[in-house]
């Protein structure tokens, strides 16, 4: 892993995506990537632009039009010794290779007593908010988090997608790479020189009387939120988790420490859910610090709405600020 | 390594009955039986579709659709397989099926609603026996091959009743043939001997994939290995669509089992109304195929063989003109969905604690916009 070339680098995140990619594919012979329309079209988010011309139609491979496939062939060229990096069009569409992920992927390494590593990453678009059709805007990290074996995590800046996916294909372990597809074009920052490890958590924003914590999709939202609040006098701590898999719980419950009150914002649905964990554990290991119960906003317990519903149904800066007044108020 | 490709896919071997210059041919397996007049009404079908199509285009860039995704080029396949059904027969849809749902008389604004992101689908598959779309690819040929072991089970093929016996056809596309549920599928129906027909639209691309990255092997090929038949079909050639399917369908409603109909088609449009073909595709691909245009080869043939003048033409052109009016209006005033409908048919029996994340919800939304 390298810093690129230039400091004032302006990405988008899926420029940053693509260039990390192209650091790992530089880097490591063995790494190649494999998924539908990744060659000539560069995949339908165009992450992969340019790839297979670079490195060729062995190295980035236009796989027919099955993902339990693309995740099976996955782990056949992980036990010849590469280093796959799948991707999955949308996230409603990784369900045909969920047998492929969980039973396999997830389970090989323990399986082989250890004597099998399963380097692979899948990288999902992931979230919604882009006015598609069905299956086209889901939250699906949640499944393979409560997967032993696997390693989830979200990018939700340039900085970030452009570091953690090189980190996620150096990983030994494989690693379920959530991409917050609302935010592939959204904005556009500079690279920083060097990465925040892998599975830690960061405070993107100081604050002492509530923390706030959410990854991916949501941290725009949550930054914008933090911005609402302080006009009002409030100050959030914002945390980007970055990792849902493992979780970086020491930082979590440092500020919860100091600010007493946590809420957990995710798109997927609330039930079950990443908040619920996070609750769980701040409640086992904090539980005395605590001034309130810990809130969660998040997706309902619903299918992912009609498009035209979906704004309504995603966590957004009126209910992330509800939930603020309501954790205030407690 | 496409030079190699090449040599294992020669030149499809198509059955035919109306050539692009709109002639009649005969095939000794595919005898049709048909008036003048009603091909002119598949005509009258081909052009009512398609300018379905155009319009729900025009809808998308208006930004009255989130996507469409067009038929363009496929009418051909839709009408000929389409027409070949009986009221009672099930029709098991992709997402690109308009054609097919026009002929099962499903209104056009019920399918705009999956589109337009105000529903889900929202209709009853069994009011005109033709499903829900379904995007996830592949899976509604599992469905298919379900309801065939149905019917079935409910003793309604091969009893030799017309009114009773009963087949099914499942669309699919030539990306889809690589999924597993599709090829689950073909054993399924296979061992099972069921009333399915199985209906490939190879429009020659899946997004930017040539259907070369799917196979080695002519699609319709595949049957075989499953135990049934397979033929290819022009799939530009309503006609020799709706032959080939209709006997496909009497087949398996004799209880004689399953079918791979591949229809060798284009798709002249891009993928949806989201995709960039530059990308991946020569625009001289796409000229080629539009001399094989579906419409323009049945127009040839009613004018100079069927003797049809302008009169007709006229009418089917004012019959198009007022159905795109209708699917223009239609949309635009197809209703929203309330916000507590999110919570509807979740469950057939709604939870307590579901109930009460629907009135927290409800409260919330009428707060925030009051
Ligand atoms: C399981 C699944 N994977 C991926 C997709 C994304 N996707 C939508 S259409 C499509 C290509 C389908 O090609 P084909 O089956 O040939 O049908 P066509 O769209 O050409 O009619 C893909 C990959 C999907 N809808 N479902």
């Amino acid at each position: 892993m390298s810093a690129p070339a230039a400091t004032t680098n302006n990405w988008t995140m899926a420029k940053a995506l693509n260039e990390g990619m192209r650091k790992s594919m530089e880097l490591d012979p063995k790494v190649v990537i494999m998924g539908e329309d990744v060659g000539k079209l560069g995949g339908v988010f165009r992450i992969t632009d340019g790839l297979q011309k670079d490195f060729g139609e062995d190295r980035v491979i236009d796989t027919p039009l099955a993902e339990s496939a693309i995740i099976g062939t996955a782990v056949g060229l992980a036990i010849r010794g590469y280093r796959p990096v799948c991707e999955i069009q949308f996230d409603g569409f990784v369900f045909p290779g969920f047998d492929q992920i969980v039973s396999q992927v997830a389970k090989f390494h323990n399986r082989s007593a250890g004597l099998v590593k399963m380097p692979i990453t899948i990288r999902i678009p992931s979230g919604g908010g882009i006015g598609a059709v069905e299956h086209h805007s889901e939250s699906v990290e949640t499944y393979f988090a409560h997967t032993a074996g696997l390693k989830v995590v979200a990018c939700s800046t340039p900085s970030d997608a452009y570091w953690m996916i090189q980190e996620a294909i150096a990983d030994d372990d494989p690693v379920i790479f959530i991409e917050p597809k609302r935010l592939y074009h959204a904005a556009r920052a500079d690279i920083e020189a060097a990465p925040t490890p892998l599975y830690e958590a960061r405070i993107v924003r100081p604050g002492q009387h509530v923390t706030v914590a959410g990854y991916g999709p949501t941290m725009s939202t949550l930054l914008e939120s933090a911005k609402a609040a302080a006009e009002d006098g409030i100050e959030l701590e914002v945390i980007d988790l970055r990792s849902v898999s493992p979780l970086d719980m020491p930082t979590v419950v440092e500020s919860v420490r100091r600010t007493g009150r946590l809420i957990v914002v995710h798109e997927a649905p609330q039930s079950f859910g990443v908040g619920a964990e996070i609750a769980a554990r701040v409640t086992e290991q904090a539980f005395y610090s605590l001034e309130a119960p810990v809130l969660r906003v998040t997706g309902y317990d619903t299918p992912y709405p009609p498009s035209r519903l979906e704004h309504e149904w995603l966590p957004n800066l009126d209910r992330v600020l509800d939930a603020v007044d309501k954790i205030m108020e407690y | 390594m496409s030079e190699h490709v090449l040599a294992v896919h020669p030149e499809p071997d198509l059955v035919q009955l109306l050539t692009p210059e709109g002639q009649r041919v005969e095939h000794p397996d595919y005898p049709l039986d048909i008036t003048d007049d009603e091909i002119s009404a598949l005509y009258r079908d081909l052009v009512l579709v398609r300018r379905i199509d155009t319009e729900a285009i025009a809808l998308q860039r208006q930004g009255e659709l989130g996507l469409w995704a067009s038929l363009l080029g496929q009418e051909a396949a839709q009408i000929g397989s389409g027409r070949a059904l009986k009221g009672h027969d099930m029709a098991f849809p992709t997402y690109r099926e308009h054609g097919v749902a026009w002929c099962r008389g499903v209104d056009p604004l019920t399918l705009l609603g999956l589109f337009r992101g105000t529903n889900l689908g929202g209709f009853d598959p069994r009011e005109h026996n033709f499903n829900l779309y379904t995007i996830v690819i592949g899976a509604q040929t599992l469905h298919a091959a379900g309801y065939a072991m149905g019917v079935v089970r409910d003793g309604a093929v091969g009893t030799g009743d017309p009114q009773r016996d009963t087949a099914v056809l499942a669309f699919f596309g030539d990306g889809a043939s690589s999924q597993g549920d599709v090829n689950e599928a073909f054993v399924w129906a296979g061992a099972g001997n069921l009333p399915v027909v199985f209906f490939c639209q190879n429009n020659q691309w899946a997004i930017s994939e040539p259907v070369t990255t799917q196979s080695r092997v002519p699609l319709f090929q595949r049957a075989s290995g499953f135990g049934f038949a397979g033929v290819r079909v022009d799939g530009n050639d309503v006609l020799a669509c709706l032959a080939v399917t209709r006997k496909a369908l009497d087949h398996a409603r004799n209880a004689q089992g399953p079918t791979l109909i591949e229809a060798f088609t284009y798709r002249m449009n891009p993928h949806t109304t989201n995709d960039d073909t530059r990308r991946y595709r020569l625009g001289s691909e796409v000229e080629t195929w539009k001399l094989k245009d579906p419409i323009e080869r049945v127009r040839a043939y009613l004018t100079r063989v069927a003797g049809f003048d302008h009169t007709f033409f006229e009418k089917v052109e004012e019959e198009a003109k007022a159905l795109a009016e209708h699917v223009r209006s239609g949309c635009r005033a197809l209703p929203d969905p309330t916000p507590e409908s999110v919570f509807d048919n979740v469950h057939v029996t709604m939870s307590d604690e579901l109930r009460e994340q629907r009135s927290e919800f409800v409260d919330f939304v009428s707060e925030v916009s009051a």
